[in-house]
């Protein structure tokens, strides 16, 4: 498969009369790093929210590696590889770091829903799990509660879980977002090392974080893709200067 | 670091400390033997709050019409009886809980696509139009006056419910045993986990590929089985049904019962059924009109200070025991 790892095409989205999605065709590329941007109410998460399957467009189609998954819902994309995080951590905060990861691996093992052998029989689901933390050096927090842990290591374990289902697309919706720099400079690191088989679609607000990341950037202003082309081409458009940068220079 | 790996690993192994409600439920038999009668309608209630546990302590579905359940066990088993001669009474039992399952799979199908206070009042809507069901169908439920002619046979074709009430004692800690095992098992296999991240946060586990309606639905429908056991061995036990098996006071007292015990432990529906059913007892005898008020009293105290229930009350001492000791 040469073909694009996501591929979006005339997809719209209202609510009444307001548009939030308007006509968008896009592509992500197998190990893209691509990056969303756009001013707030842009309709950056709910473009997320339509690719992960949260929402039903109203018109358009989206495939995965060739496959039509127009139709899917949300957890089958996700069994497909098409993972997301959220803006606003969304973890299981009562539950354990290794809990959380654990539940993410058993769902992507298909052993989740069966019930006649205790979990913790399931070695090849707690092996994962921790080699997994070690990877991000969490396994010294792995029987502490998540919401025990700090903010920047809960953004951090927001991208664990996702990667728990070994992700062919990620979609990462402001992963540094509120997150003090001493600590989102270990989080980028984390998704500068993401491994080059897995497409990224990040959106973030920080240019320093998308310069940085992105060997591709589209724009989007008002549900609409206003542009899209390499970072050193949307870092001299005017238009973008204008809707975009042009805000948070002079603010 | 293994000792995570051993944490996880040894969740579903047993403590020490499990075996004290059996020891107890055992030792009562021999203390005192005349309030088996008593003592069995405690085992129903535990049974039966364990099945609101499963779901509402793990899987976090407020229910307000789990009498539904129960209820639809215990006119089963007594319809079983009543109009079919249908007497014996495990299989009667296994009828219960499969007529139970199926009623829970259908309103679950429907129930369950919502949550919060939409789903509260769903569940109290499908409990009080099976009890106007069951008011209306006067011919086969008996309907305001009670279903008679309950006459169940001999456990194992030997043992007759006696006078106090012994047989269905042992009879009904032997199911309790079993509902408890299966219980048990199920919230230490990974669909349990499943349950409870559900319970955490829908939102992640869609994200992380879980089909949450069907597994709700599946714990959804296992509960009301366990409900209808309960259910049909309060009908088997009295051999008696009337309308108060559906009732919205039952649903609500199994749901005080749960909450006083502790919710999402499993042996909060222990604790919660021996204290309420206990208090409800000695305070009917000591002010027969006045005794809500008292259980009313239990429960604000209950919610107000100890939000786990009375287990979380209980573990929070053994802990500070065990540390002060340290």
């Amino acid at each position: 498969m040469s073909g694009p790892a996501l591929e979006i095409s005339g997809l719209y989205k209202s609510y009444g009369a307001l548009a939030v999605a308007q006509n968008i065709n896009f592509c992500l590329q197998p190990g893209a790093r691509h990056a969303l941007i756009g001013p707030n109410g842009a309709g950056k998460t709910t473009f997320i929210n339509l690719i992960a399957g949260v929402f039903k467009p109203d018109k358009g189609r989206m495939s995965l590696a060739g496959q039509d998954i127009t139709r899917v819902d949300q957890a089958g994309r996700c069994r497909l590889g098409l993972v997301r995080t959220f803006q606003i951590s969304q973890l299981f905060h009562a539950l354990t770091l290794l809990e959380n990861v654990c539940l993410s691996i058993a769902e992507r093992q298909g052993i989740a829903g069966s019930m006649f052998r205790p979990f913790g029989r399931y070695r090849a689901v707690i092996d994962e799990a921790m080699v997994l933390l070690e990877s991000f050096k969490l396994e010294q927090d792995a029987l502490k509660r998540v919401s025990e842990l700090s903010y920047g290591r809960q953004r951090l374990v927001e991208i664990v879980i996702a990667l728990g289902q070994q992700p062919k697309v990620l979609l990462l919706d402001e992963p540094a977002a509120g997150v003090p720099s001493t600590e989102s400079r270990i989080i980028l690191d984390v998704i500068d090392q993401l491994s080059e088989s897995i497409a990224i679609l990040i959106i973030e607000h920080d240019m320093e974080i998308v310069f940085r990341f992105a060997r591709r950037i589209t724009v989007l202003v008002s549900g609409k893709i206003l542009t899209e082309g390499s970072p050193e081409q949307i870092a001299v458009d005017d238009r973008v200067r204008s809707v975009y940068l042009g805000e948070s220079v002079s603010g | 670091m293994s000792g995570a790996k051993l944490y996880l690993q040894n969740q579903h192994r047993w403590h020490i400390f499990e075996a004290i409600p059996w020891v107890l439920a055992v030792g009562a038999f021999f203390v005192l033997p005349d309030y088996m009668a008593f003592g069995t309608q405690i085992l129903i209630t535990i049974i039966f709050a364990i099945s609101l546990d499963l779901i509402l302590g793990y899987a976090g579905i407020v229910t307000l019409g789990h009498a539904a359940y129960f209820g639809i066990g215990a006119y089963t088993a007594g319809m079983l009886s009543a109009h079919l001669g249908w007497n014996e009474p495990i299989s009667g039992l296994l009828v219960s809980a499969g007529a139970a399952a199926a009623v829970g799979f259908g309103f679950g199908c429907v129930l369950l696509r919502y949550r919060g206070l939409p789903l509260i009042m769903l569940t109290l809507v499908t409990a009080v139009f099976l009890y106007e069901l069951a008011n209306a169908n006067e011919a086969i439920t008996g309907g305001f006056d009670g279903l008679v002619g309950i006459r169940i046979s001999p456990l194992l074709g030997v043992y007759e419910n006696d006078l106090w009430g012994h047989t269905y004692y042992w009879y009904s800690l032997t199911v309790l045993v079993l509902i408890f095992l299966i219980a048990r098992a199920i919230i230490n296999s990974p669909f349990g986990h499943s349950l409870v991240g559900i319970r955490e946060n829908v939102q992640r586990m869609r994200a992380i590929g879980t089909p949450v309606h069907n597994r709700l639905v599946r714990a959804y429908a296992i509960s009301a089985a366990m409900a209808g056991v309960a259910g049909a061995l309060f009908a088997q036990s009295n051999a008696y049904v009337t309308l108060d098996v559906l009732s919205f006071s039952r649903s609500g007292t199994i749901l005080i019962i749960l909450v006083l015990g502790g919710t999402g432990r499993l042996y909060g529906a222990f604790v919660g059924a021996l204290v309420y059913m206990i208090v409800e007892d000695e305070l009917a005898k000591l002010s027969p009109e006045f005794w809500e008020f008292g259980i009313g009293l239990v429960l604000v105290l209950t919610v107000l200070f100890a939000r786990r229930g009375l287990l979380g009350v209980l573990e929070q001492g053994v802990r500070t025991l065990g540390r002060s000791r340290s």
